[in-house]
């Protein structure tokens, strides 16, 4: 029923859409007019090889057999308007499919593109290098320093007298993004700069938030120089 | 002044990432950006006709000194590389993020069919993609887009750089009806 030939090219299947994709290149298909009962019947001798594999993966595919199936029973039934439906129903599948191979192609040719530290190489200084990139020598700071920080901004900003009714427009996500902005542009930033002195109590929780959160994440690393004690925040 | 040449091949040298054209004229404000640039050309000819080892490329906005990808055999006996190593799943969910950009995680399942949290999350800790923002629809989701690192790691220019979809049609597999949507 099922080669052996079948069975080693099964291994490389990864979705519903690379197990259609692999039937679509077999039998020469335009995939735009899929002939639904053949592909129906070799999905289904799929399937049944797959089950003694994963049950798990089979049951991945069984979603796209059922929409075969639905195609080709609609197929089967007489329909008022001329098959029209069919058409869509086809054209539905044939469109994310073609799709997703286009994009296939594309990820084929980035993965040929010259990589880095593969391909081509770049002058790279060594690691401990990045605390001191003219900023004189830094040391590790802890959660504790941090809050200190934090503390030191939080009396220094100005006081809230009015009740603030308008809708606070930031969120810790739309900070991170803004942040690695800042940052993708001057690769480091002290912490008192994030803070100026007219942002207010909610935008310097929010953007200590973002930091934390970018630390654990590791997008950043912070770092506090030792003479004058300014804490740094550093990206990549 | 002859020498804007050998200054700015300097700070090329001196350089771990990408220098663009606007930092190179922070340093060198008694030059126009114009002149740099034409600088940068002349650079970049000379490293291109010449049996270099590197040559000066245009690299995610800036310029940089990469050797030549026929050399890399020698490097890796020198010294040991680490290249960001992508699964197929995840280069691909990579390539979609980059010509879809900026895109939500149900417009490429979509494409794939399959979920793409996981490799979601592998590119954002590579740190090739990133969250640029919030969609405003039910439930939030989050928008995804590349960053700078990605086009490091790709060797290209800029986003625009990549080849656009339709350069890399195959008529033969895809149905003709297609390249009218494109």
């Amino acid at each position: 029923m099922v080669d052996n030939e079948y069975c080693v090219r099964l291994e490389i299947f990864e979705g519903p859409m690379d197990l259609l994709f692999h039937l679509v290149r077999e039998n020469r298909l335009d995939i735009c007019e899929i002939p639904i009962s053949l592909i129906t019947k070799e999905y289904l001798e799929h399937l049944d090889l797959m089950k003694t594999i994963n049950i798990d993966l089979a049951s991945d595919f069984l979603i796209v057999a059922a929409t075969l199936i639905r195609i080709k029973s609609r197929t089967l039934l007489p329909v008022s308007e001329e098959g029209e439906e069919d058409e869509e129903e086809g054209t539905e599948i044939a469109r994310p499919l073609s799709e997703y191979l286009r994009f296939k192609k594309a990820a084929e040719t980035l993965a040929t593109r010259p990589l880095l530290d593969q391909d081509v190489f770049v002058r790279r200084f060594s690691p401990e290098d990045w605390t001191d990139k003219g900023h004189g020598p830094m040391v590790q700071v802890g959660i504790c320093d941090l809050i200190d920080v934090f503390k030191e901004i939080m009396e220094n900003a100005k006081p809230e007298y009015l009740v603030d009714l308008t809708r606070e427009g930031l969120s810790v996500k739309k900070r991170i993004a803004e942040l690695v902005d800042i940052l993708e542009k001057s690769s480091s930033i002290t912490f008192q700069e994030l803070f100026s002195s007219k942002t207010n109590r909610s935008e310097i929780v929010i953007t200590f938030l973002a930091i934390l959160e970018m630390v654990k994440m590791d997008m950043i690393r912070i770092a506090q120089q030792l003479q004058d004690g300014v804490v740094r925040i550093f990206y990549g | 002044m002859d020498n804007l040449s050998a200054i700015i091949e300097s700070l090329l040298f001196v350089s771990e990432e990408p220098l663009s054209i606007s930092k190179i004229h922070s340093v060198l404000k008694e030059f126009d950006k114009k002149k740099i640039r034409e600088a940068i050309e002349a650079l970049i000819e000379r490293y291109q006709s010449q049996e270099h080892g590197f040559t000066l490329k245009e690299v995610a906005g800036g310029f940089q000194f990469r050797t030549r990808p026929e050399y890399s055999e020698w490097i890796k006996r020198l010294k040991p590389s680490n290249p960001v190593r992508l699964s197929r799943p995840a280069l691909e969910t990579l390539t979609i993020i980059a010509y879809r950009q900026p895109v939500l995680r149900c417009e490429i399942e979509e494409i794939r069919g399959v979920d793409c949290g996981g490799t979601i999350r592998t590119l954002l800790e590579k740190k090739l993609i990133r969250v640029v923002g919030r969609k405003d629809l039910p439930g939030r989701p989050l928008i995804y887009g590349t960053t700078r690192q990605f086009l490091e790691v790709f060797d290209l220019k800029d986003i625009t750089a990549l080849p656009s979809l339709k350069e890399l049609e195959e008529p033969n597999i895809l149905c003709p009806n297609d390249s009218k949507s494109l």
